[in-house]
C-alpha cells in the first residue's frame, strides 16, 4: 500500500537543540518498522514528524513516494495511535472512532459499517455506547487501535502504545498489534524503548541514540551482529557483557581490565569484547573461545533460567545458566564461550569483524 | 433507583461520612459545636431575607409604626398583586415585568457574552503561537487590575459618543471583557493533554471543528460554574446601569428599586419596595438552584 521514506531528516528546536541529527530510513511496503532507544534519543520525535505534527529541520519525509514535508497531519493518510490514548472524553466509544471519518465528509451509512467492522476486528461491539473512562486500560487501547483502523489508511503510526499497561496485557496487547497489522497489510512505524517489544513485532528494527541511527536490520541479524556497544548493551536482556580494555566507547557500561587474561585473540584494533549471557557455557571447554573462572556475587533465579553476577579477571559479568544453579555466592565457577559466538569492538565502539 | 442509593452511598462515604452521620475521627460534641456554629451562620445569613419577607407581607401602615412584627402578616397577596399587576404608577411608571425582563437581559447578556469572549480568547492565547501572545495575555491580565470604577468615565463618554445610552447594547458590551473568566479558561485549557489535541488533528479536525467538537463539551461544566457566578454579577451591577440609562424602562430592577424610595420615609411604598425585593431576588436564587445539578455532576464525573 504504502513505503515510508526518510532522507536525512533533521529536526532543530527553536532553542537550538538538535534532536534528530540526520536519519535515512526506508520503510518496505506492509513492513512493521520499530524505533528502538533509550528516552530523549529523538525516536518520537521522528514519529511526530512523520505524523506531521513536527516541522521538519531538513531533509524530506516521503508516503508512497510523494514528498509531505509541507502536507498536515489530517492529508497525509496516516493513523496514529498515542501513548494516553488520547481518546476524545466526552464521545462514546462510536463517535470516537466516528469522529475522523465524519470530518472527512463520509456518508453516515459507510462510516457505520467502517465502525461496526473495526468494532467486531477488536471484540468491542458490546462497548460502543460506554464512554472512554468506563472502559479498562486494555479496552481504551483497543478504541485508540479502532480509531486508527477505520480510517483504513496508508501508515499507521505507534506512539508507545503499550506503556500504560500492565505486564501481562502489554504481551497480550502485542502479539494483537502484531497480527493486526499483519492482516490488514499496513505500513507501520512502531517506537518504543522496550527491547523486548521492538524485537518481538519488529519486520525492520532501527536502534536509535542522541539523534541518529545506530543500526537498522532484521531484529536477530541486530541481536547476533551488533554494528555498536551502545547496540550490544541495548538489544537483549540482561545485557551484553561489555569487557573493555581501555575507556574511550560511548553509549555503554563497561568494565575496563586485561583482555589477555581471557584466552582469546582479539581481531586488530579491539579495545572492547563483548560476549552475551546467555552464550556462556558451564561444561567443558570443546572449542577455542574465552575461558575464565567467575566469582559469584549474586545468584538470581528466574525460574526457567538462572543469571550468575560475579568477576572474571577483573571483568563484572552476567551468566545466563538454564533452570536452576546450585551456585552460591562466593563459589567459583569456570565459564566459557566459543570464539563465533564473541563481539570485537574498536575504542569508538565499531563494531571489528573477526 | 438502587444505583442512585448507591451513588448516593458512595458520595457519602467519598464525603468521609458513615451512614449514621457520624463524622470519622470526630467526636460527637465537637459535632455539635460546629453544628450550631452553622446553623448560627445561616441564621445571620438568612434573617435578612426574612425579614424582608416578612415585611412584604404587611400593609404599609404596620411597617412603618415600629416595632415590625417578626411574622408574615395578612397583605401578602394584596402586596404582591398590587406590585405585579396594579401599581404601574409606582416605579417610575413602569411595571415591575418590564423591569425583571431588562434585569434578565442584562444579566444573560453580561454572562453569555463574558463567557463568549474569554473562551475565545482563552482558546487563542492556549492553542495558537502568534508573535506578541505572551503580550496579549499580560495585557488581559493587566485589566483584572482595573475595575469598571475606575474606566467608568472614558467608557461613558465612549457610549455617549455612540449614541448607545438607554440601550441594552450599552449596558451589557462595556462589561462583557473578563480577565477572570479568561484566565479560568486558560487554566483549564492548560490541562487539556497535547495528546488530545494532536489525535483531533490526525482526525482532520481544524482549528474550529476542534473547539466545537472537543473543548467545548470538555469546557461545559467550568461554563456552568461560570455562568451561575456571571449570572449574578450581572444581576446585581448597580453603578454602571445607573450611569447609562435615563428612561425609566430601561431600568434594571435593582436601579428601580432604589428609584422607589424617596427622601421622605413616608412617601416611600415600603410594602412594594420589600415585594420588590423579594421578586429581584427570585431569579438569581432560580438561576443557582437550577444550575446547581450542573455543578454536582461537574463534581462527580471526571472526564480527563
Amino acid at each position: 500500500m504504502a513505503t515510508v521514506e526518510l532522507n536525512g531528516v533533521r529536526k532543530v528546536y527553536a532553542g537550538g537543540v538538535e534532536a534528530v541529527k540526520g536519519v535515512d530510513i526506508k520503510i518496505a511496503d506492509k513492513a512493521l518498522c520499530v524505533l528502538v532507544g533509550p528516552s530523549g534519543c529523538g525516536k518520537s520525535t521522528l514519529l511526530r514528524m512523520i505524523a506531521g505534527l513536527e516541522t521538519i529541520s531538513d531533509g524530506t519525509v516521503s508516503i508512497d513516494g510523494k514528498v509531505v514535508n509541507t502536507i498536515g497531519p489530517a492529508e497525509r493518510d496516516i493513523a496514529m495511535v498515542f501513548q494516553n490514548y488520547a481518546l476524545y472524553p466526552h464521545m462514546k466509544v462510536y463517535d470516537n472512532m466516528a469522529y475522523g471519518l465524519r470530518n472527512r465528509g463520509m456518508k453516515k451509512p459507510e462510516i457505520d459499517e467502517r465502525v461496526k467492522r473495526a468494532a467486531e476486528t477488536l471484540e468491542l461491539s458490546a462497548l460502543l455506547d460506554r464512554r472512554p473512562r468506563e472502559l479498562s486500560g486494555g479496552q481504551r487501547q483497543r478504541v485508540a487501535m479502532g480509531r486508527a483502523i477505520v480510517r483504513n489508511p496508508k501508515v499507521f503510526l505507534f506512539d508507545e502504545p503499550l506503556s500504560n499497561l500492565d505486564a501481562k496485557l502489554r504481551g497480550q496487547m502485542r502479539v494483537e498489534i502484531k497480527n493486526l497489522q499483519r492482516a490488514l497489510g499496513v505500513t507501520s512505524v512502531y517506537v518504543t524503548h522496550d527491547q523486548l517489544e521492538a524485537m518481538t513485532l519488529a519486520d525492520q528494527l532501527v536502534v536509535m541514540n542522541g539523534g541518529l541511527v545506530e543500526q537498522i536490520g532484521a531484529p536477530l541479524d541486530i541481536y547476533e551482529q551488533p554494528a555498536s556497544t551502545f547496540v550490544a548493551s541495548f538489544i537483549g536482556a540482561p545485557p551484553m557483557n561489555l569487557l573493555g580494555s581501555e575507556q574511550g566507547t560511548k553509549g555503554a557500561s563497561l568494565t575496563v581490565g586485561d583482555l589477555s587474561g581471557l584466552g582469546v585473540t582479539v581481531p586488530p584494533g579491539t579495545t572492547t569484547l563483548g560476549v552475551r549471557p546467555e552464550d556462556f557455557r558451564l561444561d567443558a571447554p570443546a572449542a577455542e573461545g574465552l575461558r575464565t573462572e567467575l566469582t559469584v556475587v549474586a545468584v538470581e533465579p528466574v525460574g526457567a533460567e538462572s543469571f550468575l553476577h560475579g568477576t572474571a579477571s577483573d571483568f563484572r559479568m552476567v551468566v545466563r545458566v538454564p533452570g536452576r544453579s546450585s551456585a552460591q555466592p562466593g563459589d567459583r565457577v569456570p565459564v566459557w564461550a566459543e570464539r563465533f559466538k564473541l563481539h570485537f569492538f574498536d575504542r569508538n565502539g565499531r563494531r571489528v569483524q573477526a | 433507583m438502587a444505583e442512585a442509593q448507591g451513588q448516593a452511598k458512595g458520595a457519602a462515604v467519598a464525603l468521609g461520612r458513615r451512614e449514621d452521620g457520624a463524622m470519622i475521627g470526630i467526636p460527637r460534641r465537637s459535632r455539635y459545636i460546629a453544628h450550631v456554629a452553622l446553623i448560627l451562620g445561616i441564621l445571620i445569613v438568612a434573617f435578612p431575607i426574612y425579614y424582608t419577607f416578612v415585611a412584604s407581607t404587611h400593609s404599609l401602615q404596620t411597617i412603618l409604626r415600629p416595632p415590625l412584627p417578626l411574622l408574615p402578616g395578612r397583605e401578602f397577596f394584596n402586596n404582591y398583586y398590587e406590585a405585579l399587576f396594579g401599581g404601574v404608577g409606582r416605579i417610575g411608571g413602569v411595571d415591575v415585568w418590564t423591569l425583571l425582563l431588562n434585569s434578565t437581559i442584562v444579566a444573560l447578556g453580561i454572562a453569555i457574552g463574558k463567557i463568549i469572549i474569554s473562551l475565545l480568547s482563552a482558546y487563542a492565547i492556549v492553542f495558537f503561537r502568534f508573535p506578541l501572545r505572551m503580550v496579549f495575555f499580560w495585557l488581559i491580565f493587566i485589566t483584572l487590575m482595573l475595575p469598571v470604577e475606575v474606566r467608568i468615565l472614558p467608557t461613558y463618554k465612549v457610549m455617549v459618543d455612540l449614541n448607545l445610552i438607554d440601550t441594552y447594547t450599552g449596558l451589557i458590551v462595556p462589561l462583557i471583557a473578563s480577565a477572570t473568566a479568561t484566565l479560568l479558561f486558560r487554566q483549564f485549557f492548560l490541562t487539556i493533554p497535547g495528546e488530545l489535541v494532536e489525535a483531533a488533528r490526525v482526525d482532520g479536525a481544524g482549528p474550529w471543528r476542534f473547539f466545537k467538537d472537543i473543548l467545548l463539551p470538555l469546557s461545559r461544566t467550568n461554563i456552568a460554574a461560570l455562568f451561575v457566578i456571571l449570572f449574578i454579577y450581572g444581576w446585581t451591577q448597580y453603578l454602571w446601569p445607573l450611569l447609562v440609562t435615563n428612561r425609566n424602562d430601561m431600568n434594571t430592577i435593582v436601579i428601580a428599586l432604589r428609584k422607589m424610595i424617596s427622601f421622605a420615609d413616608a412617601d416611600t411604598q415600603w410594602h412594594l419596595v420589600m415585594v420588590t425585593c423579594m421578586l429581584a431576588i427570585v431569579p438569581p436564587v432560580l438561576v443557582v438552584v437550577l444550575m446547581q445539578r450542573w455543578f454536582v455532576r461537574g463534581l462527580v464525573e471526571t472526564e480527563k
